[in-house]
């Protein structure tokens, strides 16, 4: 008697609870647009200084890390590729696989999880943090619209700098696996690199950087709307960013496998 | 008062609910032009409810809250904006923007709704931190501020657009005896200096019966009396004698609604 119904309640209320997340993420996204356009005739300006701020951040300061990552995710795949053409004797036509596998899919991946990890958390945190010292009210009692003074810039920033990111982690991570493939294949990086360009289009490439633009707007909806439903002090803000970060990459990979499932087939 | 200027605030049968929960149980009150009203209860006696729907920071369930003549549940976002130019609030904790010096915090206000150039903004913010005593600490960041510190940045930051009425949040809580008793008397200072409106939210006896002109005092939702300093003192009700004195209230006893409660069944 008591089990089900309990069970039964706790699935609807979650549920509840998940489509008012997204709906509120939906009308974040609205209003940002909004603030954005109509801003400066509102006299409620999208500050550039705020947006470099939030761009060093996001995009500058990720630099030292996604190229480590790219330029091993790089060697990585060269070496898996190298060895899964070796029954064929198929070595030297890894260049495509690893070419579009990086373009398509592991820099956009790769750098949009590690941007989830450093600044969506970043951000939720902050915005949690904002919003129980009471910041966000002075915010809005100053006459200051909270979305457009902290959720703008943020957006921006990371819908300029993720993409911006992982064409630089196409690059680091295609050299990467260059620089193994010469090495192993006895195939010169002036011929990879040339292979490579062969076996891509530039569709790839939008592909890649559309995605990424996807994720970068999924980071930043999910960390403001975690920061923005903080409760309960301290740990509020422990549990929340630790809840942003599990979200925003598991709605990065299943939004990855939407779109790629949309637009390959 | 003359007809033709209102108070600057006028709320009328305010009533509120957090949840399902019946906070303020209509709340009427004036505040004239320039005086200092202190907003006094206990934990729990809605206080904090009151200042925030004072703010525009909640939407009452039914009632009005009138600021400078307007209904700021009731008014376009562009009036709106332009009352909030008006007034200034010094939340509890300060609510300075940690990634800001508190100069730049005190320049908030004007970076975001004037277009002085960076010099007079800046005089003006110094000129707010002489006001608070603050002089010289511009370039410090809030997290190196003491508490006494913090509450009168906070001030600082909300007087530094000459707002006409000021809200305070616990102004003194938390502070030791001096300290507390010198941000009393920049409050009075304020006033007298800039003529603005005050509305003090406090559970400080001491402090506000310092400050105020009139107090205010709520207990469980309501107001239980109104009235001058003295008035308040002398006040007959058994439940502001009782907040006055610090004595706990007399718990009326239900045996079988203590029961239900301990078997929570309730």
């Amino acid at each position: 008697m008591s089990a089900s119904p309990n069970l039964l309640e706790r699935v609807g209320r979650a549920t509840a609870r998940g489509i008012a997340e997204i709906g509120f993420g939906a009308s974040l996204l609205g209003e940002s647009l909004f603030w954005l356009v109509l801003g400066r005739a509102r006299r409620q300006p999208v500050r550039l200084p705020a947006i470099f701020d939030q761009a060093m951040e996001i995009g500058i300061r990720a630099l030292p890390i996604v190229t480590v990552l790219a330029g091993t995710i790089g060697v990585m795949l060269a070496i898996q590729g190298i060895y899964s053409l070796r029954p064929f004797g198929a070595e030297s036509r890894v260049t495509t696989g690893i070419a579009l596998s990086v373009v398509r899919e592991f820099a956009p991946l790769i750098t949009g999880i590690l941007v989830a990890g450093r600044s969506g958390s970043a951000l939720a945190a902050r915005l949690g943090t904002m919003h129980i010292n009471q910041e966000v009210d002075a915010l809005r009692v100053m006459g200051i619209n909270p979305v457009r003074f902290l959720v703008v810039p943020a957006l921006l920033a990371m819908l300029v700098m993720v993409p911006a990111l992982t064409l630089w982690a196409d690059f680091v991570a295609l050299l990467g696996a260059g620089l193994y493939v010469s090495g192993e294949l006895s195939m010169s990086l002036a011929v990879y690199a040339e292979r490579c360009l062969e076996s891509l289009k530039l569709n790839d490439l939008t592909h890649g950087l559309s995605k990424s633009a996807i994720f970068a707007m999924l980071i930043t909806l999910v960390g403001v709307v975690n920061g923005a439903s903080v409760s309960g002090g301290a740990e509020g803000v422990g549990r929340v960013t630790t809840r942003s970060v599990v979200h925003a990459i598991s709605a990065i990979v299943v939004t990855d496998m939407i779109f790629v499932f949309a637009v390959t087939r | 008062m003359s007809p033709d200027r209102p108070n600057p605030i006028e709320v009328r049968d305010l009533v509120t609910h957090y949840g399902d929960r019946l906070i303020l149980k209509g709340v009427s009150l004036d505040v004239r032009e320039g005086e200092i009203m202190v907003i006094m209860g206990g934990s729990g006696s809605g206080k904090s409810t009151f200042l925030n729907h004072l703010l525009g920071l909640l939407r009452p369930t039914s009632g009005v809250v009138r600021l400078l003549g307007q209904d700021i549940n009731a008014i376009g976002p562009l009036d709106l904006f332009d009352l909030r130019k008006k007034m200034g609030v010094a939340f509890q904790g300060g609510a300075l923007f940690s990634s800001m010096s508190v100069g730049e915090n005190i320049m908030l206000p004007l970076r975001e709704h004037t277009n002085l150039d960076e010099k007079t903004m800046q005089i003006m913010a110094r000129l707010k931190m002489e006001v608070v005593e603050l002089a010289g600490f511009e370039h410090l960041m809030p997290a190196e501020l003491s508490g006494g510190m913090i509450k009168r940045a906070a001030l600082a930051r909300a007087i530094v657009m000459d707002p006409r009425l000021l809200f305070c949040d616990e102004p003194s809580a938390g502070l030791d005896p001096v300290v507390s008793s010198s941000i009393d008397e920049l409050i009075l200072r304020l006033r007298d200096a800039m003529g603005m409106t005050i509305v003090v939210v406090t559970h400080e006896l001491e402090s506000a019966f310092k400050i105020a002109d009139r107090i205010c005092v709520l207990d469980k939702g309501e107001i239980i009396a109104l009235g001058s300093v003295d008035e308040i003192r002398a006040h007959p009700s058994e439940r502001v004698q009782n907040l006055l004195n610090r004595r706990t209230e007399d718990v009326t006893l239900d045996a079988d609604a203590y029961l239900r409660r301990l078997t929570g069944e309730g």
